[in-house]
């Protein structure tokens, strides 16, 4: 037998978990716009309840066109499979809920986007679980931090707004040293600047929202499972009991012996998704589907676009800083070459010399980069963190994660770089007047 | 369930249910790499409609402990070893690929205790390349690698998978990588050098199933002709569009032959 080919990344983007429909031979994946699914028979419905049988009851557990895009992004992660969520906001819920209760901790990262450490700071304490907020770049804080009662480790690939790069595996090998999984927000990278797997990662969330999609149109999420985790070795023996002790709620299944390698995503659908809800439509699924079919081409015109800007604006008298991991400057530059040899996103930040007024003139004089709350769409975005996304932080906490007042954040898009640069130009020159 | 056999710790899935003498039970053996997951819809099935379902590790593998049998008479064997231990005096044995030949074996070898038999991907003699061999000696992921490319229809390989949300490639690979080293090996080698099938077979006097993946590159359904002309009233399904991992990618088609054999 000849060696078998392993498909490559652009073509499991186009193909991975589809196929030509065998009802009506359509070649795009069907928008199974469906609540529920007819059994065949009384004995088959009780099989599929009692996870005898594969296959599909209510679209809040699982829907066929979810499971397209939830096999192609495992497919593009190199994990053993995924769970489409309603948000990435959800996708990290599902990722927290499923391993830890009450009286648990979690260390993370301090450069988190500003809803993620809205949730961990704000909304889990008051369900009992706490969270250490570490420098990312300092290992000897993620090992203080570690406590009896610590369940995960939690970071961005790239740290939001600084471009912190992770040091994937000197966290996970930390992490797994305390039989602990580390979990990754990589929705700045994606799978094809960044697998989180290869470098030791346990699971990696997304919010598809962003450049998985590339349109903004849709608001999703995806939770992936590496398969590479034991929760039962002995260092984690006795911290997961969700995954490792029987389950009422599931005819005393004990997810980590059903499935050798996807006990997580077991529990997680067969509770999380089950019990909390926040499910991903079948439309939105589809959406997100047609933007990951062209994800590695956009993403290579993005990072050559935000190459074309980073240089523009390192070169401009009105700017202070660019914090790009790409530029030598950056604290992270050697990390990034190994880690993000493709190149660092397209989600950076910069210092306008000068006033905070001269910072909103530079936003408003904008006219192809719009103004609002997201990244990763194929226009050019750009905002203020400090009286957006990171509003609800007092100036001490903006200090530890980052930001500063002046700090403008762009998401360089898929324009012509020439005209985004004219852009930026014009809008830096009506700064500099103001 | 945990029970000890030859002095080791050994586990089964038994789908969280305690095994009950009033009930008929079945054995469910895994192959080469693999552990008692690869049957954990069918044997669940069978848990819950009215069996002992018993989804071994066997020695070495997955939960159990114990070091890897060379040959596979030796666990064949073992096999009558575990009924012992789990307090089951016959039962139904469903093995895929490595584990159909070590059912047949503890079939042959241990006729009495063995009620019905089926086996999934089978063939015998059962060759694995050389390539592959080394790999695995070396314990180099390349024979993880090879294993995965081969055990899948080119369909499955883009996915497509019955369970939702599950990338079958992803964790077939990733169930290899879990045995632990000299594993992979030993189970490769007791393939190879298994040479007794159609002997063995002309022994066997329960009833026999063959499933066979009209796809399978590991164990070709060509490959199983001869050794199934040897049992006395075999009963073959070949089950289209499908590789060798019959029960992950056509995980029903698997379940039903079963149920209606069984």
């Amino acid at each position: 037998m000849t060696k078998p080919k392993t498909p490559h990344f652009d073509t499991l983007s186009l193909h991975a978990g589809a196929r030509p429909d065998r009802e009506t031979g359509a070649r795009a994946t069907p928008i199974y716009q469906s609540a529920s699914f007819v059994f065949p028979d009384s004995d088959h419905a009780a099989a599929l309840f009692n996870m005898e049988r594969a296959g599909h009851v209510y679209s809040r557990i699982s829907n066929p066109t979810c499971a397209v895009l939830e096999e192609r992004i495992a497919a593009l992660e190199g994990g053993v499979g995924a769970i489409a969520t309603a948000s990435g906001q959800a996708a990290l819920h599902l990722a927290i809920v499923t391993l830890l209760g009450a009286g648990l901790h979690i260390v993370a990262s301090r450069a988190l986007y500003g809803g993620s450490h809205n949730l961990l700071d704000f909304t889990l304490p008051r369900f009992g679980v706490e969270t250490t907020f570490v420098d990312p770049r300092d290992l000897d804080a993620w090992r203080a931090a570690i406590r009896p009662e610590t369940r995960l480790f939690f970071g961005e690939t790239l740290g939001n707004p600084g471009l912190d790069v992770l040091d994937i595996p000197r966290v996970a090998d930390l992490a797994h040293d305390h039989g602990l999984p580390l979990l990754v927000d990589s929705t700045f990278t994606t799978p094809y600047l960044l697998q989180p797997f290869v470098h030791g990662a346990d699971l990696v969330f997304h919010s598809a929202t962003k450049f998985l999609s590339g349109h903004g149109v849709v608001i999703g999420g995806l939770l992936v499972d590496s398969g590479q985790f034991d929760w039962d070795t002995p260092k984690a023996r006795g911290k997961f009991p969700t995954l490792t002790e029987p389950y009422e709620g599931f005819h005393n299944m004990v997810f980590a012996e059903e499935s050798t390698v996807a006990g997580f995503l077991l529990r997680a659908r067969r509770e999380g998704i089950r019990d909390f809800g926040a499910c991903m439509a079948p439309f939105t699924a589809f959406q997100i589907l047609q933007g990951i079919e062209t994800l590695p081409l956009r993403m290579a015109r993005h990072v050559e676009n935000a190459r074309r800007i980073v240089a523009f604006l390192v070169a401009h008298p009105l700017v202070e800083s660019v914090g790009y991991p790409e530029l030598p400057a950056h604290p992270d530059h050697a990390l990034a070459a190994k880690l993000l040899p493709k190149g660092c996103g397209a989600v950076f930040s910069f210092n306008l010399k000068g006033t905070r007024a001269q910072g909103r003139t530079f936003v408003e004089a904008l006219k192809l980069f719009s103004h609002l709350a997201n990244v990763g769409d194929a226009k050019s975005l750009v905002i203020h963190p400090a009286s957006t996304t990171h509003f609800r932080m007092t100036a001490e906490d903006l200090v530890r994660a980052g930001v500063t007042e002046g700090m403008i954040r762009l998401s360089v898009g898929l324009e012509n770089p020439d005209d985004l640069i004219e852009d930026l130009s014009r809008a830096l020159y009506a700064a500099g007047k103001a | 369930m945990r029970a000890v056999v030859l002095g080791n710790d050994v586990y089964a899935y038994t789908g969280s249910r305690a095994v009950d003498a009033a009930r008929p039970s079945v054995v469910f053996i895994h192959g080469a790499g693999n552990d008692h997951s690869v049957w954990a819809l069918q044997s669940r099935y069978f848990a819950y409609h009215g069996w002992n379902a018993l989804a071994v590790d066997l020695p070495a593998h997955g939960r159990s402990g114990g070091v890897p049998l060379a040959t596979v008479e030796a666990l064949g064997d073992w096999i009558a070893g575990f009924l012992d231990a789990a307090g089951v005096a016959q039962a139904a044995l469903v093995g895929h690929s490595m584990g159909s030949l070590i059912a047949l074996e503890c079939a042959a070898r241990h006729a009495d205790r063995v009620l019905k038999l089926a086996l999934v991907g089978t063939a015998a003699p059962m060759p694995v390349s050389e390539v592959l061999l080394d790999a695995a000696k070396r314990n180099d992921h390349l024979a993880c690698e090879l294993i995965t490319g081969w055990s899948f229809s080119a369909g499955k390989q883009l996915g497509g998978n019955q369970v939702p949300g599950l990338w079958l490639t992803g964790n077939g690979l990733r169930l290899l990588e879990r045995e632990k080293p000299g594993v992979l090996y030993a189970d490769l080698s007791a393939c190879n050098g298994y040479l007794a099938g159609e002997a063995s077979a002309a022994q066997v006097r329960c009833a026999v199933l063959a499933i066979l993946g009209a796809r399978d590159l590991m164990a070709p359904a060509k490959n199983a002709r001869a050794l199934i002309a040897k049992f006395a009233d075999p009963r073959i399904v070949t089950v289209p569009d499908c590789g060798h991992s019959l029960m992950a990618e056509q995980p029903d088609a698997v379940l039903d032959a079963l149920r209606e054999f069984l």
